[in-house]
């Protein structure tokens, strides 16, 4: 059989992987886009008798309907709205009376300032712990961590939430604002006082599974032969963590982040309701209690989108960092 | 019938697994937290001294001999209405986890034995239902059909499919391979059959073990929702509503939400730590007790966006390209 010569995309398995991911991801989010647009436009109670009320007459809603374009085939409803977003136009938001868009971006900047903090802290804070934890396997400090850790995983948001306003906020100590309520036009970090009660909640939350996967790749990784290696040929044991443990180690501990991150666009919706903080998480509770369905279809389009991206980062990275899984055996 | 090809004895005390992770020290802890919540959300309603709907003293009202943990938002009894604001969101997360790990195993030990095109799109429709969060699919319903009980439990439950689904699927993916199924398959046996009694039964352990990580999540999802407005409609109390409503009355009486607070908690800490004790157990039975398995386990995933680079397959080390 002669040899063929590799196409450029087959000798650079990344980019092979990132553009897979990249079709994949596309055609998720879109069929993601068709489950919300029917889910919130063509199920019964659809837009026009959210916006007139159930006892709304039938000539009101047909007026209504021909507004938004709802008497057309449920096809060329989807094509058209799904145009409209890809124009960058998302409608018009049904309780503010303004563009969808005017509505969210201060919330979509709020909350990705929000996720990240939260994210950037709670992963330093959990892959140190981790680290120390494993290095001190069975210790007395690692069996606390490990143990607060278990408990810690299973608290709901908003009780962590809560017992941190009674401790600083409120009843114990008062250093601390108990809502995080920003002025229009104003952004999350020109107040970082507001900053400081969600972020923690949420890194509370997240720690502990960061801690746990770290604290057991590093475990996995020290037993491993390599290390016993490096220790018999004498390399100080800081080395040892650092070069010859971690590297190995990386692998589960991006997968856990990323799947932190994912909880997060979920765990900011509790957390900023919480806080009173003007993110989208409490812009889709509004927008669900006044059936804002735009909003509402933005919202939940605009987390999906963020889902795939972070998944496919997540690949990405552990590729680079597990060179063998690069090559197909 | 050779030695490989006759099915394997049932480990015996396989499907006693439970009662083995609540002889451990932390099985016990578990069982014991999560038993002290059951217990006040079950008899509770039948000992509120208390209606929690009639108005007993003032908004807010501290602590007395007569109203033990005083006055809620509107002067009810705050006693009263923990007592009997458990058990709706026990029943709801219970029936919410019955969907969820009854859909995801089905779908699970279909895709992996049926294998194919419905496996494909099987796990496709897994990938489209994890890009919503699981709160937020909730929220996506609950804006359709307003805030109904048994939308929101249907709503968490098939947001947990997906998750049981992938778990469930590598692990059937394993038995499906095993000779006393191939043997089965050539005696003429249907897969309905052969999926139903004979693979199903073959993942009892992390079924339980997937069962108690999805009974934690979906007391988290249910509280939370009730905390944002979506359980039961007002009057009705609800532990996760309790703490919302009455947030702002903290500083005048903290009892109506710190008591809630901590049943909710110690619910879901006690539930955790028990299914952690019963994933401990069956690890240590299936001779695969590693810390990187566990710690899988407890975030209940094979991960990422595809069977290749998930996260058990890195983790367990299964060259899975």
């Amino acid at each position: 059989m002669a040899l063929r010569r590799a196409s450029p995309l087959e000798r650079h398995p990344l980019a092979r992987l990132v553009l897979g991911r990249l079709v994949v991801g596309i055609g998720t989010l879109l069929v993601v886009s068709i489950l919300i647009f029917y889910a919130t436009e063509v199920l019964p109670g659809n837009a026009a008798y959210a916006i007139l009320g159930h006892n709304a007459s039938a000539q009101e809603v047909h007026v209504l309907e021909v507004e938004l374009h709802l008497n057309r085939s449920t096809i060329a409803q989807y094509g058209s709205w799904l145009g409209n977003m890809l124009r960058g136009n998302p409608g018009m938001s049904l309780a503010a009376s303004l563009p969808v868009w005017t509505v969210v971006k201060a919330r979509l900047i709020n909350s990705a300032v929000l996720a990240l903090v939260s994210g950037l802290i709670g992963t330093l804070i959990a892959v140190g712990l981790g680290v120390v934890a494993a290095a001190r396997k069975d210790g007395k400090l690692d069996n606390t961590l490990s143990a607060t850790a278990l408990a810690v995983t299973a608290l709901p948001e908003f009780v962590v939430a809560i017992a941190l306003v009674m401790l600083f906020a409120t009843i114990v100590f008062r250093i601390l604002p108990g809502i995080s309520v920003l002025p229009p036009g104003t952004y999350a970090w020109q107040r970082p006082t507001l900053l400081v009660l969600p972020v923690a909640s949420l890194a509370i939350i997240i720690v502990p599974y960061i801690f746990r996967m770290t604290r057991a790749a590093m475990i996995e990784a020290l037993e491993s032969d390599w290390v016993e290696m490096a220790r018999l040929k004498g390399v100080p044991p800081l080395r040892v963590l650092a070069r010859h443990a971690l590297p190995n180690a990386l692998a589960p501990i991006i997968q856990v982040v990323a799947l932190t991150f994912l909880y997060l666009a979920g765990g900011i919706v509790i957390v900023e309701n919480t806080f009173a903080y003007p993110g989208i998480g409490q812009g889709l509770v509004n927008a669900v209690t006044t059936r804002d369905i735009p909003v509402i279809q933005f919202i939940v389009l605009a987390l999906a989108a963020f889902y795939i991206v972070v998944n496919i980062l997540a690949d990405v990275a552990v590729l680079l960092v597990t060179p063998r899984r690069r090559f197909p055996r | 019938m050779t030695a490989a090809a006759r099915r394997p004895r049932r480990r015996r005390g396989s499907g006693l697994i439970m009662v083995r992770a609540a002889g451990t020290r932390r099985g016990r802890v578990g069982l014991i937290l999560t038993a002290i919540v059951v217990l006040v959300a079950v008899i509770g309603p039948l000992v509120a001294p208390n209606s929690p709907t009639a108005f007993a003293t003032l908004p807010y009202a501290t602590p007395d001999g007569h109203l033990w943990l005083g006055g809620d938002t509107l002067g009810r009894d705050a006693l009263s209405r923990v007592l009997d604001g458990g058990w709706v969101l026990l029943l709801m997360a219970s029936a919410a986890t019955a969907v969820g790990v009854g859909l995801g195993a089905a779908a699970g030990v279909a895709a992996a034995y049926l294998g194919g095109r419905l496996d494909s799109a099987i796990m496709r429709i897994v990938d489209v239902i994890l890009a919503f969060p699981q709160l937020v699919f909730a929220l996506l319903l609950v804006s359709i059909a307003g805030p109904k009980l048994w939308l929101i439990v249907i709503a968490v439950g098939v947001s947990h499919a997906p998750q049981v689904a992938r778990v469930l699927r590598s692990a059937a993916l394993d038995i499906s391979e095993r000779p006393f199924i191939k043997v089965m398959e050539l005696n003429g046996v249907r897969p309905l059959r052969i999926m139903a009694s004979e693979i199903l039964p073959s993942l009892v352990t992390p079924i339980v073990v997937e069962a108690g990580l999805r009974l934690t999540f979906s007391i988290v999802v249910m509280a939370g929702l009730a905390f944002l407005g979506f359980g039961q409609p007002p009057p009705a109390p609800n532990w996760g509503y309790m703490i919302s409503e009455n947030r702002v009355g903290i500083v005048s009486n903290p009892w109506p939400v710190i008591v809630p607070a901590v049943l909710i908690a110690l619910l879901t800490v006690g539930v955790n730590t028990f299914g952690d004790a019963v994933a401990r157990v069956s690890i240590g039975a299936t001779g695969r007790r590693s810390e990187l398995a566990l710690a899988s386990a407890a975030i209940g995933t094979v991960g990422g966006s595809d069977e290749r680079l998930a996260v058990g397959a890195v983790l367990g080390g299964e060259e899975s390209w």
